[in-house]
């Protein structure tokens, strides 16, 4: 079988602003996951990010028609794919 | 008829409970709803304030409740357990499900989890406003037949569409035989037995909510940039973020600071003009204790009261500013890389800066933060932000004591101070108040709050403040009147009184610090608010405050005042600050707390400095 030629999994901390990709997974501890989860950070949304803070502060993204606000630590529990 | 709230038993009267995610605009729709009625209810179990009113609906009287916003029905915040539990134990007749309509795509899944609790249900998509301008089309027949609840659209802040909720909601109200019959997702009949098996339902399947989404939700495609974009790409650009956060903050401060002092000055004379012209011709032949008694005690104490409330209400506003612009999720985005690392999160930072100009207000806003961990440890540090009224003792001290040129700089070292003893403060007890909760937070797009609700909600909020603290500061400030009074037959905060009593007592205690007996007593009065401490100073002294100046320095050397200062930098702000604390917390035990480890880093700061001097000369 053929894996997708081009698409990488990676955590959501490591991209870079502009980027974009399908959320393929969302782990950390149950009550961080079901806060993203009720956000929109949901298995199979399409999610950008906008800008990251200085001193390695938090990310913003955009999921749908809303923006968030997370720790890049945090972040790193999502995994995404990029095509 | 009209309703009284207090004459009714708490189910004899029907209730209606608001629930929504944050930012949605919940509180307005509240406010719009009950008008100025709304007070603080007071619910077995409840920790957190849920406000309510009683207002007619329908013919009947009705009570409205607000209940904490929540992302997840099952969710872990105290916020979420809060409202899980108010539902569980009380009686609900009609849920409003309150959502933005802009975000169903993520949102719909709590309409659909607060349905399946079988108490009957109405669906409001506020912000309708918003979602039209963003493109979005919804289909609200297509939706309330997928979810069998009513939809209606809304716009709380403009007031479209509410007779149609209000409608909607006395239709539910009416009694619906054919309801009870209705069998519920867990498979049994509506019933009392069926709310815990209805209650643990899991979280319903995505799919199913994206294909309703589809079908009812029109969203294009791409979404227009908008202002909120283009004005982020300067407000929370890389390197002119932070310097336009913190010239933005400063000249709305600046701003409100001086409206406030006007109105403070105003309410000032008015209070003296009454003082002058009523009070003292009604008690000019009262025997000498009891005319003081009643000046400087009970109408010493209402006047630190009363002047106190403008400063509140425009500092309260400035925030709720802040906060409904949607700026106060962009100062926390620029800030929070600084402060995760004091355990604290960038919304902190905005309440410290607040507290700047009074930690009273400041202290009310960190009811923004909802993860109880992170407001405590946020109100352990704002009360050494260096506040106006501490400014006005340095101001007069440094004045007195320093020349010319040294001046500035000791003020300028005493806000630096008031920083160090916040950032150590935090980073030492950010162990204790861990906060449990990821800082996730929606950034909304930039809005106009309408001055009107702004002005009102200060107002509530200053009135609920006042009605929950008066007693307690009017108590302190006759205690301190006592203590510097009694005996009658000396003068008033003279070593012969119980607070020079004290004072003696206290001695080896405080001359460790240069700190002399007469001046501790002026510490005693600095409890009150710091506005009195030079009028006390004066008293002690027996100068006027015009010559209190030379006074001073006649009697003070250089280091022991600067000790003094620093030691008024730290220890507990004022009355009115403890009272904000202990109504924030519900908690006498952390207040107890927070006022001990003041008072503790204030000797150990002053400590360190005294004898430093006396060390290095």
């Amino acid at each position: 079988m053929i894996l997708n030629i081009g698409a990488m999994t990676a955590p959501l901390n490591r991209l870079l602003p502009g980027q974009s990709a399908t959320i393929s997974a969302v782990d950390g501890n149950g009550q961080i996951r079901q806060r993203m989860i009720a956000l929109g950070l949901r298995h199979g949304k399409r999610v950008t990010v906008i800008r990251r803070a200085l001193m390695n502060g938090p990310i913003q993204v955009r999921v749908g028609t809303t923006d968030l606000i997370l720790r890049r630590s945090d972040a790193a529990n999502v995994r995404v794919v990029t095509t | 008829m009209q309703p009284t709230s207090a004459s009714l038993q708490p189910d004899a009267v029907k209730r209606v409970a608001l629930v929504g995610m944050p930012n949605t605009g919940k509180s307005t729709v509240f406010n719009r709803l009950t008008g100025a009625a709304a007070r603080i209810g007071n619910w077995p179990g409840i920790t957190v304030d849920v406000m309510s009113a009683t207002i007619p609906l329908g013919g009947e009287p009705v009570e409205v409740v607000d209940l904490p916003g929540l992302y997840d029905f099952h969710g872990f915040s105290e916020d979420e357990r809060v409202a899980r539990r108010f539902i569980e134990d009380q009686h609900v007749d009609v849920l409003v499900v309150i959502l933005n309509a802009a975000q169903l795509d993520r949102q719909l899944g709590l309409a659909l989890q607060m349905r399946d609790l079988g108490i009957p249900t109405l669906l409001v998509l506020n912000m309708a406003d918003e979602a039209r301008g963003l493109g979005i089309h919804i289909d609200t027949a297509k939706l309330a037949a997928g979810l069998h609840i009513p939809v209606r659209l809304l716009s709380a802040k403009y007031g479209d569409g509410f007779e149609e909720a209000i409608e909607s909601i006395t239709t539910l109200l009416r009694p619906h035989p054919a309801d009870e019959a209705a069998q519920f997702p867990c498979g049994h009949q509506w019933g009392p037995s069926c709310k815990d098996c209805c209650l643990a339902q899991p979280v319903r399947a995505g799919e199913q909510l994206d294909s309703l989404i589809a079908a009812a939700v029109h969203t294009p495609s791409s979404l227009p940039e908008g202002w909120t974009g283009r004005l982020d790409r300067v407000l929370l650009h890389q390197t002119l973020g932070l310097p336009l956060f913190f010239v933005g903050m400063f000249a709305g401060f600046e701003v409100v600071y001086r409206i406030g002092t006007r109105l403070q000055d105003l309410l000032s004379w008015v209070l003296n003009a009454f003082q002058a012209a009523v009070l003292i011709p009604a008690i000019a032949g009262w025997p000498r204790l009891a005319h003081s008694f009643v000046l400087e005690g009970v109408w010493g104490g209402m006047s630190t009261i009363v002047t106190f409330l403008p400063v509140v209400v425009v500092f309260l506003m400035f925030i709720a500013i802040v906060e409904d612009t949607g700026y106060l999720a962009r100062a926390a985005f620029l800030m929070d890389g600084f402060m995760a690392r004091l355990g604290l999160d960038g919304r902190s930072f905005v309440m410290q800066l607040m507290g700047f100009g009074c930690n009273v207000p400041a202290i009310m806003s960190t009811r923004v933060m909802r993860s109880r961990a992170l407001r405590l440890l946020t109100m352990m540090v704002v009360p050494f932000s260096l506040c106006s009224a501490r400014l006005q003792v340095f101001l007069f001290l440094t004045a007195a004591m320093f020349s010319r040129r040294a001046a500035p700089l000791v003020l300028f070292s005493l806000y630096l101070m008031s920083f160090v003893v916040a950032i150590t403060t935090a980073w030492l007890w950010s162990g204790r108040y861990r906060d449990p909760e990821p800082l996730m937070l929606e950034m909304p797009p930039y809005r106009l709050p309408t001055p009107k609700q702004l002005l009102l909600q200060a107002v509530e909020e200053a009135r609920h403040f006042l009605k929950a603290a008066s007693g307690f500061i009017m108590a302190g400030v006759i205690a301190v009147w006592f203590l510097t009074h009694i005996p009658a037959d000396v003068p008033a905060a003279s070593p012969a009184t119980l607070a020079g009593h004290l004072a003696t007592v206290m001695a080896p205690v405080f001359r460790p610090l240069g700190i002399d007996p007469l001046l501790s007593v002026t510490l005693l009065f600095g409890l009150i608010a710091k506005e009195i401490v030079i009028g006390a100073l004066a008293v002690i002294y027996r100068t006027g405050t015009t010559n209190l100046a030379g006074a001073l320095a006649a009697n003070l050397n250089c280091a022991a005042a600067y000790s003094f200062m620093l030691f008024t930098l730290v220890y507990t702000p004022c009355l009115s600050t403890i009272a904000a604390l202990r109504q924030e917390s519900r908690s006498w035990r952390f207040t107890l707390l927070a006022m001990g480890w003041s008072l503790a880093l204030a000797w150990a700061v002053s400590f360190a400095f005294y004898q430093s001097t006396r060390l290095f000369g």
